[in-house]
């Protein structure tokens, strides 16, 4: 089957928008469950679960459940750490037939003890897996007994992978952390002081945001995730603002510490320079009482974008009039990569996200031009009608996506997991450019035959 | 050093396994059923479980993979999943318009109890498959056996599912391929065809993960193993099975419903194993071995016995998939190397048996297989007995960077390198192609580390 004779998906109809005149008011059927039999690009609670938790790197992380599970998500994603690097092994219970049958918590109880003897962690979390929650292991009590024993924190976390979307595993994922927040001492900690939330350290991302910040003599006191520490997470409702980037993921994290400890925040994203600017920009205008913070906010912005926007230049020159397809995790990633790709003169031609909301999509509808297709939880078949289609020259996306990009013979530029370099920050624009521009102008696609090899 | 933690005692674990030297089932289910022609693999369970299968095989063949899945929900798994696995079947059909759809379980669907044998007929029964249509189906819990267990039970569904017997036996061979790579398959058919034998090699991953680029997005590339194909098995004059214990399993389901004897061999990876292999394929078939075989088979001893020099004696620790570590080792042991550690997290008398066989020359070698053989243990043995080659899959390099040790890649998964799946392991060409990598392994180290003046030119 070629994918340029297919059909549009059906069921699919509602989940696909093209912005045109006199196309209806965008009314995207979202947040729901893929459709039975379908290609989804998407995954389930506990992978949501574990890539939020997974950066905790003085944390043992056990997967409690058949192997699997351990197996795909061990060390995948590149959240880096400065110092213990626990989150980057891979611990299952690994359970067998007769475990189903007869109960896990034994096995669970004995490998956590033999876990936290052998590795001395400062946390632990448990995550059930899908068949945790049918056999009924009691895993909370295990996680109690433990704690107990150990004297360390012991998070179950409640990511049986039916119970829901990957957003549910989000959440999940949140609330574990809630059961450690708050048990610090706050002592020290300035008025001028902020969490960052929803920022994972792929590539050492966290880093640079995190320097931007005390650059501007703000405290971080504690990242979530990224190159987290168990201590700090311990403590961070000590501070005075929650910086939330990658809304899906710890929007409802920063929504109970506001109601718990009256802790405000606000939601930012680290990508593109217009965006990046304005992330600093909202937290200083939070701090009115200390002027110098805006001041240095402003003395970053100029001095880095000084430093970048004019090597970029190259890459625009080049760039300018083509076209790019994002499809990633989160909507508001989208927003972000569409002013970035506008920057380096590219438009965007199809606009979607796994995890996005209504509203999500009635923003996207606003920003993007007369033409651009719509679509929440996509397949690769849309994906690679729309590209050709549009003829667009260049795809965003992750893991799978890539070779469907490769395939079609357009580039590619990873804005997932496997990013190997920063793309957040300024920096992280300047790198971006650089990477579509490699990838978009690479002289293999001239051998492709969609541009005229042989064929 | 990722690996700090790792202590040199070992210590009697209780369940817990730490850096897995294998995965589940439904993962091998899917690549097998990739090499299938017109196949849709479908997996039967939570969305995550086929986003990461798919993801794992993507990394590992670089390659669009395509699955579907049942998209289970909490009432499904209150109420079972037949009603989400018929909508599946009427959707794939309807939109994705595969020839083929080869269902398998997760554990999700084996613990709830859905029957897939019960479900797809009730298909059939509904008209939800369409004339001319199949839909296939494995039962792969995860919490049994391994990725291999998974690839062995959907080769038997094919068997079992689409062999049929005439009456009337064909002049041609099956060749159930144990897990390996597309160009493995690729090499099998080249050997066979140098032979002049008709084979069905089922299933046949070559032009599937490996397709050329053509501009378009192909849903079923061209490759894979037909129906007709598939349906002609049964009245083939016997079946060699490549692999005891992901492969044999289909093999024995063809005698079992068309009585087509068989002969399980390793995989033939290295010297001798091929050499098995190739007479078999002479026996089975009555053709004599072309002179072209035998001078790829001289020119594979020649090359080993200029390496010979550099080989004997280096001590070699390896880990994976049980087909491909039996013949592996003994392969080491031809290049007079000394293969220490063995080690895979598949479960399995068979693997033990055959690994006592081919060590006996090897006393005190250490070899584990299934609950805690994990990376771990294997790193544990490494610090007690140091060895001077390390040879796995990706996961291999942690050690290999940690302990400073020589690393060839070789098996599943590989995420961090490419051409596992465009250059062959099997065959004479296949040896000569890892004699070749544990050369230039070795000597690139020696190169690196070798003082100045020990530094040659000439080695």
């Amino acid at each position: 089957m070629d994918t340029q004779n297919i059909s549009l998906l059906e069921g699919r109809e509602k989940q696909v928008y093209e912005k045109k005149q006199g196309a209806d008011q965008i009314d995207i059927a979202c947040d729901t469950t893929s459709l039975s039999g379908s290609v989804s690009q998407r995954a389930c609670v506990f992978c949501g679960s574990r890539v939020v938790l997974y950066p905790v790197a003085d944390a043992i992380h056990i997967v409690h459940g058949p192997i699997g599970c351990a197996a795909y998500t061990w060390d995948i994603r590149g959240a880096v750490s400065s110092g213990p690097e626990l989150h980057r092994l891979s611990f299952s219970t690994d359970l067998q037939e007769m475990d189903v049958i007869y109960g896990g918590e034994k096995k669970l109880y004995r490998s956590l003890i033999e876990l936290i003897d052998q590795y001395q962690p400062n946390a632990a979390f448990i995550y059930s897996t899908c068949i945790i929650g049918l056999i009924g292991d009691d895993i909370e009590a295990v996680c109690k007994k433990v704690a107990k024993e150990k004297g360390i924190p012991v998070m179950p976390v409640h990511s049986e992978g039916f119970k829901g979307t990957k957003k549910d595993g989000y959440k999940a994922a949140c609330t574990a952390l809630m059961k450690l927040i708050g048990t610090g001492s706050t002592e020290g900690i300035s008025k001028y002081s902020i969490n960052i939330l929803g920022e994972f350290n792929l590539a050492g991302e966290a880093w640079i945001i995190r320097e931007y910040y005390e650059k501007m003599g703000i405290e971080v006191v504690a990242t979530m995730t990224g190159d987290g520490r168990i201590e700090a997470i311990k403590r961070s409702h000590g501070a005075a603002l929650n910086v939330v980037q990658c809304s899906g993921s710890m929007t409802s994290l920063a929504k109970e510490m506001e109601e718990k400890y009256g802790i405000p925040y606000i939601r930012v994203s680290y990508f593109g320079f217009e965006d990046m600017s304005k992330s600093l920009y909202d937290v200083a205008a939070l701090f009115p009482d200390r002027p110098e913070i805006m001041e240095k906010a402003k003395e970053i912005v100029r001095d880095e974008i000084r430093q970048y926007y004019p090597e970029m230049q190259k890459f625009k020159s080049a760039l300018t009039g083509k076209k790019a397809a994002i499809y990633v995790g989160g909507a508001f990633k989208t927003f972000s990569l569409i002013k970035a790709l506008r920057t380096i003169g590219m438009s965007v031609v199809l606009a979607g996200s796994q995890t996005g909301n209504k509203d999500d999509y009635s923003r996207l509808k606003e920003m993007c031009d007369e033409g651009t297709v719509i679509v929440d939880d996509s397949n690769p078949v849309e994906l690679s009608k729309f590209i050709l289609e549009k003829e667009a020259d260049l795809l965003i996306g992750g893991v799978k996506e890539r070779p469907i990009a490769f395939k079609l013979g357009v580039g590619f530029c990873d804005h997932n997991h496997e990013r190997k370099i920063p793309l957040a920050g300024f920096v992280g624009m300047y790198n971006f450019a650089k990477e579509v521009y490699e990838s978009v102008m690479s002289p293999v696609w001239q051998f492709a035959p969609r541009k005229g090899g042989l064929s | 050093m990722l690996l700090r933690h790792t202590t040199t005692e070992v210590k009697e674990r209780e369940g817990l396994t730490i850096n897995p030297a294998k995965t589940c089932q439904p993962v091998g289910a899917m690549y097998a059923a990739l090499g299938i022609h017109g196949c849709l693999p479908h997996s039967h369970g939570s969305q995550g479980c086929c986003s990461y299968h798919r993801s794992t095989l993507t990394r590992h063949y670089k390659e669009p993979v395509m699955a579907a899945t049942s998209s289970f929900t909490e009432g499904a798994s209150v109420f079972g999943g037949q009603a989400n696995l018929l909508a599946s079947i009427e959707t794939i059909f309807s939109v994705y318009d595969p020839d083929i759809i080869a269902v398998h379980s997760t554990c999700l669907s084996e613990t709830i109890g859905d029957d897939l044998q019960q479900i797809t007929r009730k298909a059939k029964d509904d008209g939800k498959i369409p004339e001319g249509k199949y839909v296939i189906y494995a039962s792969t819990p995860s919490f049994v056996g391994s990725h291999i267990t998974g690839y062995a039970n959907m080769v038997t569904g094919m068997a079992e599912q689409f062999a049929e017997s005439t009456g009337e036996k064909k002049n041609q061979i099956n060749i159930v391929a144990g897990w390996m790579e597309p160009s493995d398959m690729r090499e099998i058919k080249r050997l066979s065809k140098e032979m002049g034998v008709k084979i069905v090699l089922f299933p046949d991953t070559s032009d599937v993960l490996d397709a050329p680029q053509t501009g378009k997005h192909e849903f079923y590339p061209k490759g894979g193993v037909t129906i007709e194909e598939l349906k002609s098995t049964g009245d083939s004059k016997f079946s060699l099975a490549l692999g005891c214990i992901s492969a044999e399993p289909g093999a024995i389901a063809l005698e079992k419903k068309c009585k087509v004897p068989f002969e399980t061999l390793d995989m033939p990876i290295g010297l001798s194993a091929t050499d098995r292999f190739i007479m078999s394929l002479s026996k089975a078939a009555g053709v004599p071995v072309p002179a072209e075989i035998t001078s790829e088979r001289g020119r594979l001893v020649d090359v080993m016995a200029d390496m010979e020099q550099y080989f004997h004696g280096k001590k070699v620790a390896l880990f994976g998939d049980p087909d491909q570590l039996i013949p592996l080792t003994e392969f080491l042991l031809d290049l007079n190397m000394k293969p220490v550690h063995i080690v895979s997290g598949t479960p399995g008398n068979r693997f033990e048996k055959r690994m006592q066989e081919v060590l006996e020359r090897i006393p005190g070698a250490n070899f584990k297989n299934g609950q805690c053989a994990d990376m771990f243990l294997l790193h544990q043995w490494i610090k007690n007995e140091p060895v001077d080659l390390l040879i796995g899959n990706t996961y291999g390099k942690y050690i290999a960077r940690d302990e400073d040790i020589p690393f060839v890649r070789f098996g599943f998964p590989i995420l961090d390198r490419i051409g596992h799946s465009y250059f062959p392991s099997v065959g004479y060409s296949g040896g000569l192609r890892l004699a070749e990598k544990i050369l230039s392994v070795l000597m690139d180290q020696q190169d690196r580390t070798a003082l100045e003046e020990k530094f040659e030119l000439v080695m």
